[in-house]
Formats: structure tokens, C-alpha cells, sequence
């Protein structure tokens, strides 16, 4: 079975009515106007056709292309009744746009009138290929915008949506030490997931910086830990934790510059004592916990109050 | 400016992400220093190193630099480059050293990552 794509185009041309991207200030001529005013009528308004109007009811319509025949015809001046086109095309205000835009196909006209459905002289607007044009876009752009807000809503009220005295997202990731080639990967994984659940970006990079530094200390420093973050609707919690060696003088380790980092790491553009001081510029909170040959513990908080919505 | 005009400027080959050379650039910054670039970098910025290895590409991906332009003609290795393409995140190559290739950057208008505010 064939399997036609209908486009996003194409569904709403089925979706949407005339009625809604129709012009309905329409620019109406009476039938007793001679001929040689209309160049000025079609000029003055920058139109190329325009509905004739006999009081209230439509008895035709005259388009550019009427006035060159006529002039190509050479023909005495005369009233626009006589050079109109009478066999009108019309659509309906609730007519589907497809309907329409099928008419203008056919027809090659460029403009239909828009009429009552009981009443096909009473004129309610009129419709052009460029007022469907018009009217796509903006739908698009409307509906562009409401899946932009849709989906950072779904991103926001996720907390909200949780039903829960207590609600906790934890994250694990588990770090291997020593190993350089994977370092940073799991700071990544977290970025990107805290991205996903709508966490505001300046929350995000500030959370990442310090993972990132946290990471990079467990694969230098450690034979390995576990970096986690618990994310909850107040605030968010990021936690480094080892099991050796313990850090010997922790005063001297948040001093920006101190550095126990062997050469190669050096080379590879850390290590240069920067690291728990950049973790400590970049969160609310910052503990840190270490007992030489036990373990070192680091918690991060970052408080998510505005800045979860922070979109900026 | 846009990459372009900073290939130009540098005289930089481009490495990876060629397609992104219409991306608009404001501010650079210089570092060897890992640390520097997750303290002091703006996100958007182009970062001119001597560094080519993953970590270079990791650290830009968590602060969100624009591209790396590395100098002295430093090719990065295979598996940088992988990482850079999978990031999306355009790589240069200049023959320059750091403080030319910042100089000039700097002379045409780019600004650093602590001035303008924001």
C-alpha cells in the first residue's frame, strides 16, 4: 500500500476556512463607474481586481485584466457593468481553504469573493492566493510558537506534575580513576540530561563546571568514585564521593593555585589547582568532607528557586 | 564577526564542522588551561589554544564555545576531531602562535570574555 506524507501544509489547507485568512475590508466598485476610472481606482489602492457592488449586492467582478482587454479592444468608454465578469467563482466564509485554493487552480483567477452561504449576493470578504499565503504563515507561526511553550512547559511542570510529599530525580554516574580518555564523559551525560528536563541554561553550565572539575578530580586523584546529582524541585544537589586517598589539607586544596597534580595531567591542561575553587565559584553551596586514606566526599548545592525557569 | 571572517583573519585551516562558517562569533578567548576556559569563558565565544587533546572539545562542549582555533599549527589527533564532529563544534587550525593569532582577532573587533558585560 502506498503511503502518501501528508505535509503540515497540506493539513492545514484541510483544517483551516476561508473565513479565517480572508480580507474582509473589501474595496468594492459600483457598476455605473465608466471604465476609464478604473486604472485609477486599481492604482490608488495597489489592487489588480476588486468586487462590483450594484448597493449591497454583488453583481460581478473586474480585474486588471478586464481594463487591458478593454483597451486592447479599443472600445468606447462605458460603464465597468458592461465589461465585468458576471459567472462568478465564490467560496463560502466556512469553506475548508483547500476548497478554495482548488477553485484558484482551476480557474486561474486571482481573487474569489467571499459570500454569505444563503445568500450569494450579500459580499462578506474576498480572497486571494496571497491572503492564503499570508494565512499559512501565520498559522505556522502560531503554531510554531505554542509548541515552543508547550515544550517548555512540559520541561517546567515536570516537579510540578510529580505528585509527592518529597520528589527526588537522582543521577549516578559511575567514574572510573586513571582513566583520562573517558574523563569528562559522565559531566557531559549529566549536561545533557539536565538540558532535557528543562533545567533553565545558566543553571546547566553551572552545574556542568562543577561536575566537570568534580569528575576530572575522581580520574586524577582516586582509584574511582561516583558523581551524583539529585535534583529536586528547590534545589539541586551534585555530589562527588571516593574512597581514597583522602585529600591531606583541605584548607590549602580550595586555595586557587594549589596543585598536588603530576605533570601529565599538567599537559593535558588541568591540574593546575583550579579545580575545587572553580566548583566552589559556581554553586550556592559547597561542603567538602575528606579523611586521608578514607575518602573524600563533596557536596555542591545549587538552589533551583528562579533559576529552574530561567530561560535566558 | 562571522567563523569565516576568523578563518580569514588567522588564516586557519578548517578542520571540522566547514558547513558552520556562517556562525557569528563576539568574543574569544586564550587558554591552555582547562580550568580557565569552565571559569572565565563566555558560552559563544571561540577558544584559541595550544591544547588538541578530547578535553579541549569536553570543556568546550560544558561551557558551550562556539568553535576552537588551535595555534602554532597543532593538528589535533584523529579522536579529537571525531569528538568535535559528534559535538557539532568547529575546529581551526592556525599556524600563528597565541598571541598573534589573539592579537589579531582582537585588533578587528572581537572582544574578550570579561568585557561587554553580559
Amino acid at each position: 500500500m502506498p503511503s502518501t506524507r501528508i505535509t503540515k501544509t497540506q493539513e492545514m489547507v484541510y483544517e483551516m476556512k476561508v473565513g479565517e485568512v480572508m480580507t474582509r475590508q473589501v474595496i468594492t466598485v459600483r457598476p455605473d463607474v465608466p471604465m476609464s476610472r478604473l486604472r485609477g481606482i486599481l492604482r490608488q489602492n495597489r489592487i489588480s481586481g476588486l468586487p462590483v457592488l450594484d448597493g449591497q449586492r454583488l453583481v460581478g467582478l473586474i480585474s486588471l485584466e478586464d481594463f487591458i482587454k478593454w483597451l486592447a479592444d479599443r472600445a468606447e468608454d462605458g460603464p465597468i457593468r458592461q465589461r465585468m465578469t458576471q459567472h462568478l467563482e465564490k467560496v463560502s466564509e466556512d469553506d475548508p481553504l483547500v476548497l478554495a485554493v482548488g477553485k484558484f487552480d482551476k480557474s486561474g483567477l486571482g481573487r474569489l469573493p467571499v459570500v454569505d452561504r444563503n445568500d450569494p449576493t450579500k459580499l462578506l470578504g474576498i480572497l486571494t492566493k496571497g491572503d492564503v499565503i499570508e494565512g499559512l504563515l501565520k498559522k505556522l507561526e502560531i503554531d510554531y510558537q505554542q509548541e515552543q511553550i508547550r515544550r517548555h512547559r512540559t520541561a517546567h511542570v515536570f516537579f510540578e506534575d510529580v505528585q509527592a510529599d518529597r520528589t527526588a530525580l537522582v543521577l549516578q554516574y559511575d567514574v572510573k580513576g586513571q582513566d583520562f580518555g573517558q574523563a569528562g564523559a559522565s559531566s557531559s551525560r549529566l549536561k545533557q540530561t539536565l538540558h532535557r528536563l528543562g533545567v533553565g541554561p545558566n543553571l546547566v553550565r553551572r552545574v556542568a563546571i562543577a561536575s566537570f572539575e568534580a569528575e576530572m578530580n575522581l580520574v586524577v586523584f582516586t582509584s574511582g568514585g561516583t558523581l551524583r546529582a539529585k535534583i529536586q524541585p528547590e534545589t539541586l544537589l551534585l555530589e562527588a564521593a571516593d574512597s581514597g586517598p583522602g585529600i591531606a589539607d583541605i584548607a590549602c586544596a580550595l586555595e586557587p593555585g594549589y596543585s598536588t597534580a603530576p605533570d601529565w595531567v599538567r599537559e593535558l591542561g588541568f591540574g593546575a589547582g583550579m579545580g575545587l575553587p572553580n566548583i566552589r565559584k559556581s554553586c550556592d553551596r559547597f561542603e567538602i568532607d575528606s579523611a586521608l586514606g578514607k575518602g573524600t566526599r563533596l557536596t555542591a548545592s545549587f538552589f533551583v528557586n528562579e533559576n529552574f525557569h530561567d530561560i535566558s | 564577526m562571522t567563523l569565516e571572517e576568523v578563518c580569514d583573519i588567522l588564516e586557519a585551516e578548517v578542520v571540522a564542522g566547514g558547513n558552520l562558517c556562517d556562525i557569528e562569533i563576539r568574543t574569544a578567548c586564550g587558554a591552555d588551561l582547562m580550568s580557565d576556559v569552565l571559569a572565565f569563558s563566555k558560552s559563544g565565544a571561540v577558544l584559541l589554544t595550544g591544547l588538541t587533546n578530547v578535553h579541549v572539545i569536553r570543556t568546550c562542549e560544558m561551557v558551550e564555545l562556539a568553535a576552537i582555533c588551535f595555534v602554532r599549527g597543532k593538528r589535533p589527533p584523529e579522536e579529537t576531531v571525531r569528538l568535535a564532529a559528534a559535538d557539532g563544534l568547529p575546529l581551526l587550525m592556525t599556524g600563528l602562535p597565541m598571541f598573534e593569532a589573539c592579537g589579531r582577532l582582537y585588533g578587528r573587533g572581537l572582544r574578550g570574555c570579561s568585557e561587554n558585560g553580559r
